[in-house]
């Protein structure tokens, strides 16, 4: 399959906002094929030239694409759940220009060919862009180290067990030791499986439901064992999903003596609590799990002031077989593509941050974490860009995601953000812009 | 028309019950009393209605309780064991739900094993659902029954002072009891070794103690909860023997209670666990068989309330009405 390469496109009247440089104002992008040529308040003067065509924003941010760190591909092996085709087209809908899988697939993704098939199907695909994770060890079983040098190679960014926590403090010790010979970033679930045999956050509502809870110490206990092996070994670790406010507090002090540690949260914990698994709702069975409303708070002070560099969708389909069921037999994870965005910017609209420190944790953080050349909108750099108005409102409904599993914790929930056009290397992948902002475009000329 | 004085279609718990639900569940089944030792205990207040016992877990005196309470109200009844390897041959509790309400039941006594399943089924069917235990959440009629039980003896529920104790974490008992009795006015100890206490209960309104003298002391009622076998090989607690010492229902520590104070137990009982046989038995102090006897006399009232709610909600459906 070939595709036409894009010419030149300029996207005018555009709210641009891109991390890299600061700049959050008026302005105008210059893409010819796959890259960006130019960003300025005005590059054009109202003399467009004749060969290029026009985009225009009409007002609405024009920022780089989404660059979602976390997300559980269902391809190979659970195909009903997702499919690389139906998690690319939710993400490109969600604004979303590279997502980076676990490695949880099955096949699981521990050694190169099981790499190489998703990075083809992607590529195929042409949609977001697909990188993934390598296993840290054999099988994710915690034992023994994957080959960690040759999966580099191959292209994963970085290394996780997924789901699992590496409970093995000496496993974790050496592979944190091992990764630091390559310079490869661990990414741990930080919870310590002894303590987490519950099914919701430890506490009163546990109590009252009459389920078992995993205590906040299942996260706080095994994010300190890890940064002391961090000291020890000098590696490079990164805490996926924290919610609780000690894990802030430990990430800080982390960061503070010099350790090259770094963290990241989902929506789901700055933007819900425990509460919304009353009633028994399977959606809102996540893990860590949805934790009581004062960790909800130091999740978004930690964002605030820059503890937690990334926010990341923490996507987990799973279809409604995995769901409809009692709560404690049902499965974790909740469906985070198609609300990153919109619920993120709660962050902006209840003035927790600035519009461009919510995208910078969305784009341009989780892209130097994992040493992506994205998020930015610098000359040169490949033009993946996101058209999206903050100020839309709309309620999210499950039932209408294009992902093909509909567990959303935020089903009903009222939102405000909405993508209206999805460039990958400088071409549309998804398209949502007014037909009649087109046509003004075209007069424009 | 629905039963204005518990307008409820499900009784899933005793959370969200007020006081005058309580004790007009409690008043009708008084009555149900005096019916079930007089000659004639049958009646036709359900004639012609259905009551399905659905339990995917074992029991025998729930079940037979519920069974026992539809015939003496003349109803048809069905026993269903459902065993949990039926959820392995890959019918899901949502499944056997719409199966069964296809039947047209009037009410469903419900017993499982997860916490919250019996609320599950109950949003998916047209009937009444009585929750006959889930998990380790709630267990609605037995809190009724014990509250049945010292409201004949004592003559009140309000300021009396109880203590529940043993194996908290994990009773669906203990819950719908402290509910009710601190909806009802009266003061609530539990006392267990921590690792048998749920976090953050003392929030809930109980008062918690981990010795038994210091929890006993002055205590109207003494609540013993049955501690599963499988919890007493060093997970929860090192071993029956330590266990019985420590929180062990016996002559000494009960010295500590009120001279009149009852001793309950919802059964069944591990004699040389959790309570000495001496102190079960005890016709002064035990009222363990009566505990028994008013579970049928509260099961016929709650059954009796639910069909009826049932009838009236159907009613209404089938007029076109919306139901509420």
């Amino acid at each position: 399959m070939s595709i036409a390469k894009p010419g030149r496109i300029a996207y005018i009247n555009a709210r641009v906002l891109d991390p890299a440089s600061g700049y959050d104002g008026p302005g105008e992008v210059l893409t010819s094929g796959e890259e960006i040529v130019d960003v300025g308040r005005k590059l054009f003067d109202g003399k467009l030239p004749a060969d290029v065509d026009v985009i225009d924003c009409d007002g609405m941010c024009l920022s780089p694409g989404l660059v979602d760190m976390r997300v559980q591909l269902r391809e190979p092996g659970e195909e009903h759940k997702e499919s690389l085709k139906s998690a690319s087209e939710a993400a490109v809908a969600s604004g979303v220009t590279t997502m980076v899988c676990l490695p949880n697939t099955n096949p699981i993704m521990d050694d190169e060919p099981t790499l190489e098939f998703v990075a083809r199907r992607a590529r195929l695909l042409a949609l977001t862009k697909v990188y993934c994770y390598g296993a840290v060890t054999k099988g994710l079983q915690g034992k023994e180290l994957a080959e960690m040098g040759l999966l580099a190679e191959a292209g994963a960014l970085a290394f996780t067990d997924a789901t699992r926590a590496i409970a093995d403090a000496q496993v974790m010790r050496r592979a944190l030791q091992y990764g630091a010979t390559f310079g490869l970033m661990i990414v741990q679930h930080p919870e310590e499986p002894t303590l987490a045999t519950g099914v919701m956050n430890a506490g009163e509502i546990a109590t009252r439901m009459g389920l078992s809870g995993i205590p906040r110490e299942a996260e706080i206990i095994m994010l300190e064992r890890d940064i002391r092996l961090v000291a020890m070994t000098g590696g490079r670790y990164h805490a996926a999903h924290i919610s609780t406010a000690d894990s802030v507090e430990i990430i800080a002090k982390a960061k503070a003596d010099g350790l090259k540690v770094t963290c990241d949260t989902a929506p789901f914990y700055f933007a819900l609590n425990e509460l919304a698994v009353r009633d028994y709702r399977t959606f809102a069975k996540l893990s860590p799990p949805l934790r009581a409303d004062e960790d909800r708070q130091a999740i978004v002070e930690g964002l605030k002031s820059g503890v937690i560099d990334a926010i990341a969708s923490d996507h987990a389909p799973q279809d409604s077989d995995s769901k409809r069921l009692p709560f404690p037999q049902a499965a974790f994870g909740g469906s985070g593509l198609e609300t990153l965005l919109a619920v993120s910017l709660d962050l902006y609209h209840n003035e927790h941050m600035s519009l461009l420190d919510v995208m910078r944790r969305l784009t341009l953080a989780p892209a130097e974490l994992l040493g992506l050349q994205a998020g930015s909108l610098a000359k040169g750099r490949k033009a993946d860009l996101t058209i999206f108005n903050p100020e839309e409102g709309w309620k999210v409904i499950a039932d209408n995601f294009i992902s093909k599993s509909k567990n959303s914790p935020f089903d009903g929930r009222p939102v405000q953000g909405r993508v209206l056009r999805t460039v990958v290397d400088g071409r549309t992948v998804f398209n949502a812009m007014p037909a009649e902002a087109k046509h003004a475009s075209a007069k424009a000329r | 028309m629905r039963d204005l004085a518990f307008p409820h279609r499900h009784l899933l718990g005793i959370e969200g019950l007020t006081p005058a639900e309580i004790n007009y569940l409690l008043d009708l089944s008084d009555r149900y009393v005096d019916v079930n030792r007089s000659a004639q205990k049958t009646s036709e207040a359900l004639a012609g209605r259905t009551i399905v016992n659905l339990f995917f877990e074992n029991s025998t005196r729930t079940r037979t309780s519920f069974e026992l309470a539809a015939k003496r109200l003349g109803a048809n009844v069905i026993n269903m064991q459902v065993e949990n390897s039926s959820v392995s041959k890959g019918e899901t509790l949502i499944d056997t739900a719409v199966t069964l309400n296809a039947m047209h039941p009037d009410v469903l006594a419900v017993r499982h094993p997860d916490s919250g399943a019996v609320k599950l089924l109950a949003d998916k069917v047209n009937c009444g659902v009585v929750n006959g235990g889930d998990g380790s959440h709630e267990h609605p009629t037995q809190a009724l029954l014990d509250a049945l039980t010292i409201r004949r003896r004592k003559g009140k529920l309000n300021g009396l002072l109880v203590a529940i104790c043993g194996d908290v974490l994990h009773s669906r008992v203990a819950r719908s009891n402290f509910l009710l009795l601190l909806t009802m006015g009266a003061r609530v100890r539990i006392i267990a070794p921590r690792t048998l206490i749920p976090s953050a209960v003392d929030r809930l309104g109980v008062e918690v103690f981990t010795d038994m003298a210091a929890g006993l002391k002055d205590v109207d009622i003494v609540m013993m909860l049955r501690v599963q076998n499988e919890r007493m090989r060093g997970s929860f607690i090192p071993s029956v023997r330590e266990y019985f010492h420590f929180f062990g229902l016996d002559r000494e520590k009960l010295a500590q209670a009120k001279p009149d104070a009852l001793i309950m137990h919802p059964g069944p009982m591990n004699r040389g666990t959790e309570i000495d046989s001496d102190v079960a038995d005890d016709v002064e102090r035990s009222v363990i068989r009566e505990q028994v006897e008013l579970g049928v006399a509260v099961r016929m009232a709650v059954l009796e309330v639910l069909a009826n709610n049932s009838m009236a909600q159907n009613a209404k459906g089938a007029l076109g009405r919306t139901g509420t």
